[in-house]
Formats: C-alpha cells, structure tokens, sequence
C-alpha cells in the first residue's frame, strides 16, 4: 500500500468514530480496528521491500519555493516504529472498548486516538524534517486532548495542559534547530540531511541546532530535567497511559534522536549531553518509582527510567549502543503497555491503584498475576525473559563507556539504576499479589473478561518468545539498526544471546537483582528515610515558573491594555501620525507635476454642504438622529462628488449602500437611547479635539501633496483601459475589471460580505436565545409609536414600484458591462426594493412571501461564483479565466455573451442575500420586541372584513 | 478643485477620529463610517481627480480616468457596509445584554448579573 495511504488513513478514519457513535460502543471501536487494521496491513505490505533492504519513498511536492514537500520514507527504522504504533494501537482499541464506561463518550475518544495514531505514523514515515514537525506538533496536541480525556477531573486538564506546556515548548525549540539543520545542509529532505555527517557536525551553528533539537526530544521522551510531565499525564484513562506512555507518544524523541543518529551522533557535545542527561533520567526515575504508591506513577515513573537508560544507549555513539537501544526499544514497548493494561485492570476490579491498600491479589486474580509476573520481571532483568538480554546489552554498553574522564561512573550509575529497576518491579509483584489477602478492598477484585486480559495476554508472548530465543528477533533488530546506523557506522557483529559467558555485566546483573530484592527487604525504612527526605517538587517549581510568567506579562499588558478604547484609538491615531511626520520630515518631496485644476461652482456648493454638516456631526451628535440625518447628507455629497469625478459606478454604489445603511442604523437606533450624554470633560473634549486636528491636518496634507504629483512609479491601469475590450469584451473598465480581471479578489470581497452577514445572523440568534430575549419581550419603547404603522399610501406605492425597480435593477445588472452598473449595484438596488416593502407591509407579510431564505441566496451566489471560476478548469485555464462571445438571436440585435456575466450574478446574489440577512436579523430582534405583528398589510384596510383593535392612542411614555 | 478635494477629505477623517474617541458606541460607529468615506474618496483621488472622462470606452474618445481606484473602491464601499452592520450588531448586542453603550471597560459593573431573568 502506498505510504500515503498509511499515512492517511487513521486521519480520515478520524471522522469515522464520531459518527459511528450513536451506532453502538461496539460498532464505534470496530469502525476504528479495521481503520487501523487497514493502515496496518498496508504497513505489512512494504515489509517485502525492507527486507531487501530498500527504502519506500512516496513523493507530492507540495511549497517546493519553501522546500516543504510531502515526502514520505520508510525505512527499517520507520517500519519498526510504524509496527509499534499501530501493531499495539490494535491492542489498546480492542482493550479500550472494555475498558471505558458507559458515561465515557466513546466517539470522541477514538477520534482523539485515531488523530494522535495518524500524527505518530506521520513523524515516523517523514522524509521532509519540516512535515514532521507538523506531526510533531500534532501529536503534541493530539496528545493533549487524550490526557485530558476525562475533563471533568481537575488532574486530568492540570496533566493535559503540562504536558501540552512542556513538549510545546520543546517542540518550538525544535522547529528553529531543525531549520539550522536545513540551513546547513541545504535541503530539508531527511534523505539529503543523513548524507551529510561532515558538513553538519563542521559548521558552527552544528552546536545550537544539536540543543535545539535535544530539547525538542528530551522533552518529548520526558527526560531529566523535563521528566516532571510524564507522571501527571497519567490522569489519562489507563489505554491512553499504555499506548501514549509506553509506546508511541514518549518515544517519538528517542525515534528521532535515532533518526538523527548518524548526522548528530559521534561527537563529544552529543556524548555528554546525550549519554549525561540519559544517565541521570535513568537513576532518578528509577529511585522516584520505587516510592510511588499509585500503580500508574510507579509505571510512569519506571517508563521515564527505561527511556533514560534508551538516550543514555544512544548518547554512546557506538554502534553496539545502537543497537541495544532499538532491541530495548522493543523489549520496553512489550512489558510495558502489557503493565499499563494490567494496572488498569486493576483499578478497573479493585476499584484502587494505590499499592498500599492492595496485596495478595494472586489468588483472587490470577490470570492478571501471570501477566504482572511475566512483564515485570522482564523489567526487572530476569533471564528468559525479553528485557534482560537488552538490560545485559545495556551494562556491557556501560562498561565500555567512559564519562567525564572516569571509566567507573557509567557503569557504577547503570547498575545503581538497574537496582531500583529491579527493586520496583518486585515491589509491583510483592506489594500488590503476594501477602495474605484482605478484607478491605474497595471492591471485590476478580479477573475481568477476556476482552481486557487477552491484549496484555497477547503482548506478554513476543516478551517470552525473545526471552528464550533471541535469535528470533535478530534478524529484524539488526535490519533497523543497520536503518539506524545509515552509512555512519557498520553494523556490529555481536549476536543477541542469552549466556555470553561469566563477563563483568553478568556480575552487575546479579548485583542489581540480588540489590534489588534486598532493597525490597529494607523497604519500610527506606520509606520513611525518602519521605523524611526534603526534595523539589517538580510540579510546584513547574507552576512557579508559569505564574510567574503569566504575572510578568500582565504587568507588561495591564498597563497598556486597560480596556479604554478611547485610549487605544488616541494612542494610535498619535502613533500614526507621529510615523508620517518622521516620513516627511526624512523624506523629501517632489516638485508639483500638476497645476491646481480650477474648482466648478457645484463642486464648492457640494464641499459648503459637506462640510457643514460634518462639522454639524461633530456639535450636534449627542442628538442621534439628527447626526443620522447628518451623516446622511455626507453619503450623499460624497456620492455627488463621484459623480462629478467620472465615477458613476462609484456614486451609485455610495447612494445606494447610503441607503442601506441609515435603514439599518434607524433599525439600531429603535433600540439604542437616543441622546448621548455628556461625560467627558472639557479638558478631554479639548485634548480629543487636538489629535482629531492632528489627524485631519496630517491626511489633508498627504492627500493635497498627493493630488498634485504623479505617483512614483508607473500605474497599472493604463493595462486595464487597452484590454478590457479586447481582452474582457465590456466597456466598462471598471466592471471589467471586478468581474474579469480582478475576478479572484472579487470573489473573496463577496466571501467576506456573506460571512459579515451570516454573522449578524448569527449574533442576532444567539441575543434571542439569551437573557435578551425575555428584555425585549419586557421593553417599553421610549418613543411614541405611530398609530398606523403601515400606512395604505405607502403600501401601494411601493407595491406598485416594486416591478419598477426590480426592472431597473435587471437593466443596471445587464448593462453593467458596457455601462454604468453590475451585479453590486443591481444587487443593491434590489434589496432596496425588497426593504420597501418590509418597511411598508410589515415583517410577517413579506416573510410570508418570500420563497428563498437569505442563507440560500447567499449560498447560490457564492457557489454561481465559485463554479463559473472552476468552469474554466474543463478547458486547462487558471481559476476564474473568462471568455466571451457574440451571438445573434434573429428578432434581436447581436449581444455579448460572458461567462463574466455569470460571475457578476454570484456577485449579485450574495449582495442581495448579504444586505437582506443582516437588515432581516435586525428586524427580527424588533419584532419581538413589539407585540403582536399584525399579519395584514395594512392597519387601516377599508377592504378587510374583520378591521383590526387599532390602537389610535401612541403606546408608552 | 484638488484644494478642495484634500480639505474635504482632512474635515472627514478629524471630524471622524473626534467622534471615534467619544465614550458611547453610536457616536463611535459614525466616527467611524466618517473614516470610511475620508479613507474611501482619499483612495479614489489616487487616481487623480478628473471631471468628464468616465471610463467607460468610447470610439472617439481617447482620455479616460484611472478605472483602478474605482474598482477597488467600488468593492470597499460594500464591504465597508458589511463591516458597519457588523459593529452596528456587535453594539446593539452589548447594549442589550447590559443596558449599557460604554465604549470602554468599566471598573464596576453598574449592572447586576441576575437582572436578565428577573
């Protein structure tokens, strides 16, 4: 199957659960077996080519200018990992569909799981280091909503949130080293970057990228000292602890440090950090995990011990160390989500994790016992089982290395860590199956069905099998380290066996075990001894650090965010102007290329009336209406001056969107107080008045300097007045130019408006679902309203006009093209005509006769739009190329044809839909605010036989 | 004419600024559709104020004004509607929900949080 396929999948298979869910519990987790099972056997499908030893490659380019192409790789160590993945995702599906009650969503769930599944095969499969840091940050926040699974325990948003917290932040980290990377090498395909050891591990910047990445990964792989997050993430339900925690999510950034291995590894800087940080995860944990309680801890804890033993593998640089890592990989992977399920099994009968309130669990669940047995003692390093032949690798590795000049600290720490190792796994056995049995459990424990035991049952046999014949798992051990190792290292010789003979790690396994049991023996002292102990608590300085953050940036906002509009409006029109001052001041300036031209008498009769109603504005807005009247005036002046200038287009939009407007400020205004009190002071009006001078002065200047002088470099336009013709078959430049030339921009300008107005509609839904609502059920309006509210004159003029404008709107909308007009203008004009009638009939009359709701014009429109644009796809152009021709039906003259035409009736649809939904939803929160709307059109109707209780006295104060 | 074109334009856009940094949001909402038109027409003059030469094509005529502005302009006239009607919304649904048109955040909340329902 191809690697896109694989890749693919689980993400799409996302929509799948959460539709299934009201199937059945059963029917959602087998819709999300068999997607993984699919993914899984496609997976299968290439193992053919890895075995011989090729690479998978599956290429898309997808921003080849940014170098970011979907490439996908599998190689021997993606195939593993992949395997990992999906092979123990099938397990924790099956065992999480018992595992969940029924209050649990099970949808969400497995599209959670799916999602963060899909994101982990995409790290793994990557061949493009920038496409797998969108996975890597997908599995950051898939990972989150996972842990956070159960949102209404407090631990659970408190662990989802570290842990988002912390491997975010590595994960920025890790973007900037990862494009020094790409920087260095030149591409930022894996395949390049692995070729060149040399070139990376010689440049300067060789060192800040290995940081930056490191980072990345110990957080990821929850190493020292970013180990803090993993523990609390066991909030999550126990199948997410298994697969996140034991191996997918934590091993993603011991993948890539072994993806990284042969361009990052090999040097001193990667032997110390790595090998140090690796070392010290290793003791630490393991010393932490033997004092945990809560099961969960104690495997979360001995999780971040066995990944620092991983790193510490890796950070040796030798290929033999490589290789124990990935053996251990798979040795780690097995034990450990079969001890995540057993713990949940536990808790799921017990009804407790708590070790201390658990023991002598062997006789009442003994199928659970066997499994607990098998796993933990493979943990603990017991031969013939899986991890003891990778823990004896792991102290031969140790034996060799030297750190810091001293060949004993390696070796001596490993076996301290393997001591603890051992110790809390026989706590596990001891504390919680052996001992007599009690009487006190929270519930009555009992092995559960084997829907929850067979997973673990299943992952407890490779764990035996590898035990006792490691020969089984060399073949494929040395084919992913040989991916590992890539051309920078030869493949080691050593064979996985169980007797090497009587050698120094034999010994330091006998001492970790013996120490280890011995350990267990003094264990309540040593209780009491670590408990006694005064240690940092990783939470509280994690929690110190983040508010202390949060109160440094708020005394940086506060201040300067206060929530005063006014004051931010002030600070920036003071900014904007103080920016265009320094312009001028720097700058210089040309000379004139134009005379004045001399003014026309209408033009100052225009600019007297222009002005003197915005100055009117200004002294009279504390009375709203007469500002409304006002601003009115302005529109129009301005439109006129439009029309003087050779813009008719131009002034008929101005007019008519004029009018649109004042009905919708009026229809606010219905509602708004009508006066606006005086509240600020002198000294403030004064100081408002300064800047607003400031900012006339500055834009008159501009715009006088501007009027005078050609601009500096030539305009476009002089394209656009030789090819609309020619080239767009319309007279009308600027039609041409929306429709045709500019069609894509007009295409998003009318998005934009349809998205305005669904908005409104929106807002309008959500006040009437509101507190709001029962308000202006209970509003008394503060204006007395008209006795006839819909008047019989002005019914039937508008009736009788609404064909004439509808009439005039077809003709601006047909002859747009070559004349003044087009899809906005008509589209308008006839909305304009519909509000008539809304104005004069009422709102229940119109509505009843409207056939299409506005969603739906809207909808039409965009979509008109949108398909003429794809239409020229059939015949090879670019989106939205238009064509034309002439055609002549015989009873009339020859016309034009244009596909632009068709575009123009989206524009005209969704303008239509888009300036009646939002007057629409304005009306509608005035109809309820008034009481009953009469359903006739008129109050006073001399035809109507049952006339109406009309109220001749004005309602209210 | 280009005098009385730049002067316009500087009236609009103070008389806009003074009425945006008022505390009511009415007041602001026609600030702003001031700013609108001043920002509107300052971009159309980019193209040169020209009386008598629309451009619309004809056979014997050969001056045209700059068609580029005014398309541009054309769709942010609309536009400038959808995002007044908008704002409109957004204060009519705050004074609504509080009884209140403050621009700004008041310290105190003069309203009681159960007042909706009673």
């Amino acid at each position: 199957m191809s690697l896109f396929f694989i890749v693919a999948l689980p993400f799409f298979g996302a929509l799948l659960p959460g539709l299934m869910n009201s199937a059945g519990r059963s029917a959602c987790a087998g819709v999300t077996f068999t997607i993984t099972l699919a993914a899984f056997v496609g997976l299968l499908t290439n193992l053919p080519a890895i075995i011989a030893g090729d690479i998978v490659m599956a290429r898309v380019d997808w921003m080849p200018a940014l170098g970011l192409n979907f490439t996908l790789m599998l190689d021997g160590l993606g195939f593993f990992f992949a395997l990992l993945i999906l092979g123990i995702g099938l397990l924790i599906i099956a065992y999480a569909r018992q595992y969940l009650s029924r209050n649990d969503h099970m949808g969400e769930f497995f599209t959670y799981l799916l999602l963060f599944q899909g994101a982990m095969v995409g790290i793994v499969l990557s061949d493009n280091i920038l496409l797998l840091l969108i996975f890597w940050e997908l599995t950051s926040l898939s990972s989150f909503l996972l842990i956070g699974y159960w949102k209404h325990l407090p631990e659970g948003r408190q662990g989802a949130r570290m842990a988002l917290t912390v491997t975010g932040m590595g994960g920025l980290a890790m973007i900037a080293g990862m494009l020094i990377l790409g920087q260095i090498a030149g591409s930022y395909d894996l395949s390049v970057i692995l070729q060149n050891r040399e070139l990376i591990q010689a440049d300067p910047l060789y060192l800040p990228a290995l940081i930056l990445i490191l980072l990345g990964c110990f957080t990821k792989s929850a190493q020292f000292p970013f180990h803090f997050w993993l523990p609390h993430a066991m909030a999550a339900p126990t199948p997410v602890s298994a697969y996140l925690h034991s191996a997918t999510m934590v091993k993603a950034g011991i993948f890539l440090m072994a993806r990284m291995w042969p361009v990052l590894s090999g040097t001193p800087e990667w032997f110390v950090i790595v090998t140090t940080a690796g070392l010290v995860t290793m003791v630490l944990g393991a010393v932490i995990a033997l004092f945990k309680h809560d099961l969960k801890a104690l495997l979360a804890f001995s999780t971040v011990s066995h990944l620092g033993l991983i790193t510490m593998l890796l950070g040796t640089g030798t290929a033999f160390g490589a290789m124990a890592a990935v053996f251990h990989i798979l040795n780690h992977a097995t034990f450990k989500a079969a001890l995540f399920m057993s713990a949940g099994i536990i808790d799921h009968e017990a009804h407790t994790r708590d070790i201390r309130r658990l023991g002598g669990l062997r006789t009442l669940m003994p199928v659970t016992f066997v499994i607990v047995c098998l796993a933990a003692l493979s943990m603990a390093g017991i031969p013939l089982l899986n991890g003891f032949l990778s823990k004896e690798m792991m102290l031969e590795e140790a034996n060799h290395t030297k750190l810091f000049g001293s060949p004993w600290l390696v070796p001596v720490l490993a076996t301290v860590g393997s001591l603890f190792s051992a110790a809390y796994s026989f706590r596990l056995i001891g504390h919680v199956f052996l001992g007599p049995v009690r009487d006190d459990y929270p519930a009555k424990p009992h092995d559960p069905g084997a829907g929850l035991w067979l997973p673990p049952a299943l992952l407890i046999v490779p764990v035996i099998v590898i035990g006792v014949a490691p020969f089984v798992a060399e073949p494929f051990v040395k084919l992913v380290t040989a991916a590992v190792l890539g051309t920078a290292a030869d493949l080691p010789s050593a064979h996985l066996k169980i007797w090497h003979g009587l050698v120094p790690a034999l010994y330091m396994s006998i001492i970790a075990v013996v120490g280890g049991l011995g350990m267990l023996a003094i264990f309540n002292p040593a209780l009491r001894l670590w408990e006694n102990a005064r240690r940092p608590e990783a939470k509280v300085i994690f929690e110190w650090l983040v508010e202390s953050s949060a109160r440094l940036a708020q005394l940086l906002i506060l201040p300067l965010h206060n929530g005063s509009f006014s004051r931010y409006a002030a600070i920036g029109t003071i900014a904007i102007v103080i920016a265009g001052y320094y312009a001028w001041a720097t700058g210089t300036i040309g000379a004139p290329t134009y005379a004045m031209q001399t003014a026309d008498p209408v033009l100052i009769s225009g600019w007297c009336m222009l002005v003197a109603a915005t100055l009117g504005m200004v002294f009279l807005h504390r009375n709203r209406f007469l500002s409304l009247i006002l601003i009115g005036i302005v529109g129009l002046m301005v439109s006129i001056g439009f029309v003087f200038l050779s813009a008719p287009d131009l002034a008929m939009t101005q007019f008519t969107v004029e009018v649109v407007t004042i009905i919708l400020m009026l229809l606010a205004l219905n509602f708004l107080p009508n006066r606006t009190p005086i509240e600020s002071s002198v000294l403030r009006r004064t100081r408002d008045a300064g800047v607003a001078t400031a900012g006339g002065l500055a834009s008159f200047a501009l715009a006088y300097h501007y009027l005078l002088r050609d601009p500096v470099g030539a305009p476009i336009s002089e394209f656009h007045l030789a090819n609309s013709y020619k080239g767009g078959g319309g007279t009308n430049v600027v039609n041409v130019i929306l429709v045709d030339f500019r069609g894509f921009d007009t295409f998003g300008e009318i998005i934009v408006l349809s998205i305005a107005a669904l908005l409104i509609y929106a807002l309008t839904e959500t006040l009437l679902d509101g507190p709001v609502r029962a308000r202006l059920l209970n509003r008394t309006p503060d204006q007395p309203r008209a006795g006839d509210r819909h008047p019989m004159m002005m019914v039937v003029l508008t009736r009788g006009m609404m064909p004439v404008v509808m009439m005039v709107g077809f003709y601006i909308f047909l002859s747009g093209h070559n004349e003044p007009g087009g899809g906005f203008i008509a589209g308008l004009i006839v909305s304009i005509g519909v509000v008539m009638q809304y104005m004069a009939s009422g709102f229940a009359w119109t509505s009843a006769r409207l056939k299409y709701p506005y969603h739906g014009v809207i909808g039409a429109g965009v979509l008109v739009a949108g398909f003429t644009g794809i239409g020229s796809w059939f015949v090879d152009k670019p989106f939205l190329t238009s064509d034309f021709t002439y055609v002549r039906i015989p009873p009339f003259e020859k016309f034009e044809l244009a596909t632009a035409a068709l575009f123009d009736v989206g524009v005209f649809l969704s303008v239509v839909g888009a300036v009646m939904l939002s007057l629409e939803s304005f009306s509608r929160l005035a109809r309820r605010a008034e009481t009953p709307e009469s359903l006739h059109p008129m109050d006073i109707d001399p035809s109507r036989t049952d006339p109406p209780d009309v109220q001749m006295k004005p309602e209210g104060s | 004419m280009e005098l009385i074109l730049a002067s316009a334009i500087g009236i609009m856009t103070a008389a806009g600024i003074y009425l945006v940094l008022r505390l009511r949001t009415f007041p602001v909402i026609l600030g702003i559709s001031l700013l609108t038109y001043a920002v509107n027409v300052f971009l159309f003059t980019s193209g040169r104020a020209r009386v008598g030469a629309p451009p619309v094509l004809r056979d014997d005529i050969t001056t045209y004004t700059d068609p580029l502005p005014q398309a541009l302009v054309l769709t942010a006239i609309v536009i400038s509607f959808g995002m007044t009607a908008v704002i409109v919304m957004i204060s009519l649904g705050a004074f609504l929900g509080s009884d209140d048109d403050q621009v700004n955040d008041q310290p105190d909340p003069p309203q009681d949080r159960s007042e909706g329902s009673s």
